[in-house]
């Protein structure tokens, strides 16, 4: 900020800039003032008080004054089987599904960006199931997958894809593909609309280029639209995995907070609120905020070492 | 550009047949034949689960528990939406909904727009601190702060009211309305405002005669985006809400239970008439929005 000192006579012009150029300033940030206090207050403050609350044996509804602990609450953690294997549950669940979702959603979008009649009752059709609240989409689901009356184990019954019904969410075998199929269902078609959107930045005129230069269309996809897509397909990789990384809702729409089936999300969230134990709680959703934020660095990495190539 | 060029001219013969193929019509049909059928596994993928909800909403409580499965219902009734309809709980949730989805989204813009002109069109120290700032809150975990949320809540006796919910849902709404109306108010052109101060406008003025008039279709769309938020959220509403007459869609959506309490455990039939209902709204308002929708979003994700 400027700092106000005597300003000799003749630079009074640039002194009437900065004025106008302070006010500006003064101004902008009156502006923006109402929304970093909504953040400050929403996501600042909470965060502070989680970190605080962790080192802490806070107790919801507690009888004793709650007392500092130390790192007592992490050093639990890192003994917490229940813990570990809602990390691994998470960390299953989100290469199973970023990956699916990023082939079959780059599938489409090729397919879609490509002319036809009907592309935009496609795209209005792909963006249906994004639209729905994703505890209906996993209820849907969990019709269709019901062990007698569902539609999936009657289908794949009478097309001998299936040789006997399978209770698909209640077996462990089958109940994490279950939940990836849900997510897979719902989240395909907007990775496909993001990339669309990125496949739809590229000049027609290279393909054309190259179309007179005799390249097969599979040569056109790796010369030009995957090096030119990269950064649309980076994006999309991050907001999905973290996404994915953060799940709650059909899980717990599956099977509540039954222990074997457990993401970080859910065990966080059933210590809280279901046994209140706030200061261990506190302390499972600052692991959780690191693993993202592992990851998050991880990415921007890769990002920075592609886009320097 | 030139290096791919020259690196793919050598095949140029193998694909002359493919190509003598596509001139002629016939040929073209053929060619075209395993791209439709993509397109139709496609439609079918996303709109199957879709068919067999509205198949289930239809059927009769009686036929839907009963193998085989019958794919097209052949008494529908309207039973199943009456008796959601009829519900107390899923009433309430509708109007809860409707009312925290609205106040949030309305806060969300008019802070939010505020934010926007001040990161669109004024230069400042600190400008990029803060877009920074809201991108990363863009990706902020709400399961990090849940514990914090729900002390500070309760101590505020915001426990079980839908203005807790109205409160925490800014977190995921704000800083993503900030981020897109910022992209929509950068690409209007930069000497607009110019002829509005000569004649004397202030700047508040010149936000909300000549910007925010001009945004409105930037407005629209992230409003429509954040109230879709809002209104499919959940481990917030879980982790806040107790009474079933304070339930939004989809704490109610997973509420129901079969009336006399025996036989069948889950009323799918009137879940299925649930989700019809409460898919219907945001259908419609997808589908004739949908292209702005497309641009909102790109603009939020793939700019970002």
């Amino acid at each position: 900020m400027a700092v106000a000192t005597p300003v000799p006579t003749g630079k009074r012009r640039r002194r009437g800039g900065t004025k106008l150029q302070r006010r500006q300033t003064r101004l902008a940030w009156l502006l923006l003032l109402p929304s970093l206090a909504v953040v400050a207050l929403v996501a600042m403050y909470p965060l502070g008080k989680t970190i605080y609350q962790s080192f802490t044996d806070q107790e919801f509804l507690a009888l004793l004054p709650t007392q500092w602990v130390g790192l007592q609450n992490y050093q639990d953690l890192w003994h917490d089987t229940q813990f570990r294997d809602s990390i691994w549950t998470t960390i299953k669940f989100t290469l199973i599904t970023v990956t699916i979702e990023f082939a079959l959603g780059l599938a489409i979008a090729l397919v879609v960006n490509s002319k036809f009649k009907g592309r935009g009752l496609m795209r209005a059709v792909m963006l249906v199931p994004w639209a729905i609240p994703t505890v209906v989409a996993a209820q849907m689901w969990k019709w269709m997958l019901d062990d007698t009356f569902g539609v999936i184990n009657d289908a794949g019954v009478r097309l001998h894809i299936l040789s006997h019904s399978h209770a698909w969410i209640s077996e462990p075998s089958t109940a994490l593909g279950a939940v990836c199929a849900v997510d897979i269902w719902k989240t395909t078609p907007f990775v496909a609309l993001l990339l669309l959107a990125g496949l739809q930045v590229i000049p027609q005129d290279l393909y054309e280029a190259a179309e007179v230069d005799g390249a097969s269309v599979l040569q056109q996809f790796w010369k030009i639209t995957l090096p030119l897509l990269k950064p649309a397909i980076l994006v999309t990789l991050i907001f999905r995995t973290l996404d994915a990384l953060r799940v709650f809702d059909v899980f717990y729409v599956f099977f509540g907070n039954r222990p074997d089936t457990q993401t970080m999300a859910i065990y966080a969230q059933s210590t809280i609120v279901g046994d209140g134990h706030v200061g261990y709680g506190a302390a499972i959703s600052v692991a959780i905020f690191l693993i993202i934020a592992i990851f998050v660095v991880i990415y921007v990495t890769v990002n920075r070492a592609v886009s320097d190539e | 550009m030139t290096t791919a060029a020259e690196t793919v001219r050598a095949p140029a013969r193998t694909t002359s047949r493919t190509r003598r193929l596509r001139k002629n019509p016939y040929g073209r049909f053929l060619v075209r034949i395993p791209f439709w059928i993509l397109i139709a596994a496609i439609f079918i993928y996303a709109l199957f689960p879709f068919y067999w909800v509205i198949r289930s909403s239809f059927t009769p409580e009686v036929n839907l528990f009963q193998t085989p499965v019958k794919y097209i219902p052949t008494h529908p009734t309207l039973e199943n939406y009456r008796g959601a309809l009829s519900a107390s709980f899923f009433q309430d949730a509708l109007l809860n909904s409707t009312i925290v989805a609205g106040s949030v989204t309305i806060l969300s813009l008019v802070i939010g727009s505020f934010a926007a002109y001040a990161l669109g069109r004024f230069k400042f120290h600190g400008r990029s601190f803060v877009m920074y700032l809201m991108l990363s809150m863009t990706i902020f975990p709400q399961i990090a702060i849940l514990g914090a949320l729900y002390t500070t809540i309760s101590k505020f006796h915001l426990y079980d009211t839908l203005g807790a919910l109205i409160f925490t849902y800014l977190i995921f709404t704000l800083p993503f309305t900030v981020w897109v109306l910022t992209s929509f108010m950068r690409a209007l052109p930069g000497d607009l405002e110019e002829a509005a101060y000569v004649d004397g406008a202030t700047p508040l003025q010149v936000f909300y005669k000549v910007l925010l008039p001009l945004i409105a279709p930037g407005l629209v769309t992230t409003g429509l985006l954040a109230f879709i938020s809002a209104w499919n959220e959940y481990l917030y509403a879980l982790s806040f809400i107790q009474s079933p007459n304070k339930y939004t869609v989809p704490l109610a959506i997973t509420s129901f239970v079969s009336p006399t309490g025996s036989g069948f455990a889950v009323p799918w039939g009137q879940i299925m008439a649930a989700t019809v209902i409460v898919t219907l709204p945001l259908l419609i308002m997808v589908l004739v929005l949908q292209k702005r929708i497309i641009a909102g979003l790109t603009a939020g994700a793939v700019k970002g």
